[in-house]
């Protein structure tokens, strides 16, 4: 199998405002948001990173998608450096973030042309995949509609869409199900088992068990920013569900806390 | 121009002319209303001014000298003079308004004291009593030519009063005169218009997206930072460009009813074409300079409401410097003056107003601010790269 992403002792440390130190309930001025992170991905797997909201799954992704500079450690994607050559890594990825949103004033049609253009995507292609990905998700009778008055479902799916204009090897998804109704949800995950199955390579965050038994093909487990299981799903659950084995985990980190 | 920078420039440029309402607020309003604001001042001021001409006004005099008797009633053709008591009743009329007249209180033996020189020791010296109104011009009118007759009485010389026809004392040209006061005023109507527009664009531009999640959108594609911040930029000062011309033409149209219809020419309003392209050339530097300073503390801004607050004093001490050429006596010679952002532009609208244009000023100007956009390009590429700036809450 392709190796097609690797992560080397990735690591990143924020400084806490007083702010924070008074929401995070801490008198420590710096946070260790992500430790010393090591895992892989090949190509045409989906692989899951599984932890409890502020382990440090999103800074995680936004490292990779390069968003944000790791303190040490680097990752290479499809053979660029996050650290190094960051416009080549964005131009291999697809990012999605319920954080990244679109300007309400400008309709589907403006905005696929226009993120196909920063992409450097030849307008011909452009204009067959656009047609292609609006009758898949249902856009096509919206085109011209502004972002404003789409549905929440709708800007979603046009989010997802917006973020695969040119093709990327590569997907991070951030949460791909939050905030989602269930047909749209349902319409997301079927979609990323679909660009599995043409070869692309899926890196998703997310708190639901179902979703990682459903879709993942290898998981990794993040408490506390450290990486504490990574493997195949069945290799990580050693025969109980994955919920069940999360909190084993969880209990063998953080001493019997919960 | 690279091809992404590009790209941006198209995208906010479709954002700006695709809302009808931003564009009117923006482009057409300003020009508007500086077109309906100084028309209808320049209207008002002419009404003044106008107002009373001709109008017949009655002068009552108690205790009419003969000294000024033919003076008084020769004073001015419009005035009608009548040798009667004035009463506290007539001076109650004026104030309520139903009387149109100056009425005149000469002390009696005014003749005797003023031209007679047997004035007594310790005697208080001879008042005149002048009622009128003078919400009333015609009546100001009068009153003013009244009291500068009697001032001059009793004086054994004058001063410049003219001995011929086209007689001047004053050596300095209504023309120069006019490009005096353009150089004094215009400068800093520019520069406050063209901070208008930017101020009306920028923070909704950056400060705004940040606050709506959309910059992160662009910041994720293959673009260059720099791309992205120059792009900003030059599409920002493109579009205050606009807010300023708009203005401007605001101003140029409403310019001969503000000094009234045909005086403009005569006012020093008159400039040669080297000197539209020069002050051009200065509005467009400073807008870049604009844009850039704006577009810096926008991003670093949480939000718009935020970019405001922080503009605002940025935007106070600009006015301050456009307000410094009312204190100063022509444009600066020295050329480091011209390396100071923002007081650079507005010396060289002032050289340029004054019909002092020198080409070396402005192209320090030019090449200085260009440099100062540079660096600006340089720091937003910076923020746009820091997620600090980015990302914090």
């Amino acid at each position: 199998m392709e190796e097609i992403l690797k992560v080397e002792g990735l690591s990143k440390t924020f400084t806490l405002s007083r702010k924070q130190q008074k929401i995070e309930r801490t008198a420590a001025k710096r946070k260790v948001a992500v430790d010393n992170l090591t895992f892989n991905a090949v190509r045409g797997e989906i692989f899951g990173l599984l932890g409890p909201n502020g382990a440090g799954k999103t800074t995680t992704l936004r490292m990779l998608s390069t968003l944000i500079k790791p303190d040490s450690g680097d990752a290479v994607l499809d053979g660029c450096s996050v650290v190094r050559q960051p416009e080549e890594v964005r131009g291999k990825i697809g990012f999605l973030t319920s954080e990244l949103k679109l300007e309400d004033f400008f309709t589907p049609n403006y905005l696929f042309d226009f993120f196909s253009e920063l992409h450097g995507v030849d307008p011909n292609v452009c204009r067959e995949r656009k047609q292609k990905m609006f009758e898949r998700f249902g856009i096509d009778k919206f085109a011209e509609v502004k972002v404003a008055n789409l549905s929440t479902g709708m800007k979603q799916k046009l989010s997802l869409v917006i973020s695969l204009v040119h093709d990327p090897e590569v997907i991070i998804f951030d949460e791909p199900t939050n905030g989602l109704d269930v047909l749209t949800a349902r319409t997301v995950t079927d979609y990323l088992q679909e660009l599995r199955g043409e070869g692309k390579t899926i890196i998703l965050s997310t708190h639901i068990f179902s979703l990682v038994e459903r879709l993942c093909d290898r998981v990794g487990i993040i408490i506390d920013g450290r990486l504490v299981a990574c493997g195949a799903l069945d290799e990580v659950c050693s025969g109980l569900s994955i919920e069940d084995r999360f909190f084993e985990i969880y209990k063998e980190v953080k001493g019997g806390e919960e | 121009m690279k091809s992404n920078t590009w790209t941006i420039i198209k995208k906010e440029f479709a954002r700006f002319f695709g809302d009808r309402q931003l564009l009117f607020t923006t482009v057409i309003m300003p020009g508007l209303l500086i077109y309906i604001i100084y028309s209808l001042m320049g209207s008002g001021i002419q009404k003044m001014v106008t107002e009373g001409a001709g109008e017949v006004v009655t002068m009552r005099v108690e205790n009419m000298p003969e000294s000024l008797a033919p003076v008084i009633a020769s004073m001015d053709s419009s005035l009608v003079v009548v040798q009667q008591p004035v009463t506290e009743a007539d001076i109650a009329l004026l104030e309520d308004k139903e009387l149109n007249a100056v009425l005149v209180r000469f002390p009696e033996r005014f003749d005797e004291v003023v031209f007679g020189k047997n004035e007594v020791a310790g005697e208080a010296l001879p008042n005149v009593e002048i009622y009128y109104n003078s919400t009333n011009n015609a009546a100001s009118r009068v009153y003013m030519v009244m009291n500068t007759m009697l001032g001059n009485i009793g004086r054994t010389f004058t001063v410049n009063v003219p001995q011929e026809e086209g007689q001047r004392f004053d050596q300095a040209t209504d023309e120069s005169i006019g490009a005096m006061i353009w150089s004094k005023i215009l400068p800093m109507l520019i520069i406050m218009m063209l901070f208008s527009g930017v101020m009306a664009i920028a923070p909704s531009s950056i400060a705004g997206e940040k606050e709506r999640g959309t910059i992160a959108t662009l910041l994720v594609t293959p673009m260059r930072r720099n791309e992205l911040a120059l792009g900003k930029i030059v599409s920002l000062s493109g579009i205050a460009l606009l807010s300023g011309i708009s203005s401007f033409i605001g101003i140029a149209l409403s310019l001969p009813k503000m000094v009234g219809i045909g005086e403009a020419a005569d006012l020093g309003f008159n400039y040669t074409t080297s000197d539209y392209i020069a002050l051009l050339l200065v509005i467009l530097a400073s807008v870049l300079i604009m844009a850039s300073a704006v577009s810096l503390l926008s991003a670093l801004a949480k939000d718009v409401k935020n970019a405001g607050t922080m503009v605002t004093p940025f935007m106070l001490v600009v006015m301050l410097a456009g307000l410094l050429p009312m204190f100063q006596n022509g444009a600066a010679e020295s050329l480091g003056v011209y390396l100071i952002p923002f007081y650079n532009s507005i010396e060289v609208m002032t050289a340029v107003f004054s019909h002092e244009l020198a080409w070396t000023p402005l192209i320090v100007t030019m090449v200085s601010d260009l440099v100062y956009t540079g660096i600006a390009v340089w720091g937003l590429t910076r923020m746009f790269n820091s997620e600090k700036v980015m990302f914090s809450k």
